[in-house]
């Protein structure tokens, strides 16, 4: 890991002089990471650059650019930073003329950890580390071998642990509406718990993130009872890359199916849903 | 130059003390994240730790002392306002004893603040009613 920590400091440390900032990790009090904007001015900074646990950097650089729009800026992004980053320009969260990508490239053991299908970066022209191949997360395969009553049961004890903190919909690089459906009475009752389950919240979330999640299970690692909610996230993304030959991140020019239909009325449906 | 980091710090709201960062953009704070690598929320936050940077800049929290004056609440100065409680506290301990009293103190105040509470229920009041609103 040191290697790559050397090697990505010293990408930062040349496009530093030409940018604003450059969004990475930085450790601080009590080996603490978190996401911070190192700048020209205070380049003692990298000292405490860091790589990992990897934090939902997208989100910083919607901060950022929604406060300076003009700002040159580069970020240092992993596979599925980058796709919420490709995703959220092509929901016009912010434009990328001014921001420089630069890639990190997963380790296996990091890729082991997230469970993820593809763990390196595709847009990005700088890149740090070696790429090393996605793994399939086991939970999609004990979800599809279940019997339609043993995947209620399944979803409906997962949710009943949920405490509605929110945390998943905070922390999703995909989630930036303006007005949120979870924060409408009509659909998730203020001050209820346990929610009514099956929870009209979870059902909402996964509707709303078909075509749009990125994989980067965030909102797996924020959630305080553990819910496994980024597999099903996972199992509708294999449908709609079946349907609509869609994969959120993988393209900058393809449009998200959901935009084609309300903007154009056409798409190409290539497959059923299972 | 454009100011952007996270200040760690422990939730105000309970007494689990659950860590989290407050973003910081050009000084202003904008939002929460939780800390991921960090032993007792392990990157969790229920939603009150999720909003905790919501009440700081509130256009409803109080900036100075208010005291009922004729029945409407005016602002005052702190001078005032403890010279006050001091003396309504020295009346009632007067006429019903130091257990009329009770001291309700917080988990957004420190360790130190929540020592020195204590302290002054048990050493000055004369009271051992001192509780906490975490307990509530």
């Amino acid at each position: 890991m040191s290697d790559r920590l050397t090697s990505l400091r010293e990408t930062i440390e040349k496009i530093l002089p030409d940018v604003d900032g450059v969004v990475a990790l930085r450790t601080g009090p009590g080996g603490i990471v978190a996401p911070y904007l190192f700048t020209k001015e205070h380049p003692e900074e990298l000292a405490k650059l860091a790589l990992w646990p990897k934090e939902p950097v997208p989100d910083t650089l919607k901060i950022i650019l929604h406060a300076h729009p003009d700002a040159k800026l580069a970020i240092v992004c992993r596979g599925c930073e980058e796709r919420g980053i490709v995703e959220m320009f092509k929901h016009a969260q912010f434009s990328l003329d001014n921001v420089t990508l630069i890639g990190l490239q997963c380790e296996q053991s990091e890729v082991e950890s997230c469970q993820c299908f593809k763990p390196f970066t595709v847009h990005a022209k700088l890149t740090v580390g070696q790429p090393v191949e996605g793994v399939r997360d086991p939970m999609m395969a004990k979800i599809l071998a279940m019997s339609q009553p043993e995947k209620l049961a399944f979803w409906k004890e997962e949710f009943s642990h949920c405490i509605k903190c929110y945390g998943c919909r905070n922390i999703c690089p995909q989630c930036f509406c303006n007005v949120c459906a979870l924060e409408d009475e009509t659909w998730v009752e203020t001050g209820r718990l346990p929610m009514p389950n099956p929870s009209m919240y979870h059902m909402i979330r996964a509707m709303h993130m078909t075509a749009k999640c990125v994989g980067c299970h965030e909102c797996e690692e924020t959630c305080p009872s553990d819910i496994p909610m980024a597999v099903h996230f996972r199992l509708i993304a294999r449908d709609v890359k079946e349907m609509f030959n869609y994969e959120p991140g993988a393209s900058m020019e393809q449009k998200p199916p959901q935009l084609l239909v309300l903007e154009e009325g056409d798409y190409v449906r290539t497959g059923l849903p299972h | 130059m454009i100011d952007y980091k996270n200040v760690l710090t422990t939730c105000p709201y309970c007494g689990t003390g659950c860590a989290l960062h407050l973003q910081v953009l050009d000084d202003k704070l904008v939002g929460v994240l939780p800390a991921k690598n960090h032993v007792v929320s392990e990157g969790g936050l229920c939603i009150k730790g999720w909003n905790a940077h919501a009440f700081v800049n509130h256009v409803d929290r109080l900036t100075k002392p208010l005291i009922r004056k004729n029945g409407k609440l005016e602002e005052s100065t702190w001078d005032e306002a403890l010279t006050l409680i001091a003396q309504k506290f020295g009346e009632i301990k007067a006429q019903n004893g130091p257990d009329s009293l009770a001291i309700l103190t917080s988990a957004k105040c420190t360790n130190e603040e929540n020592y020195l509470l204590q302290k002054f229920a048990r050493a000055v009041i004369g009271t051992n009613n001192i509780d906490h609103c975490a307990r509530l």
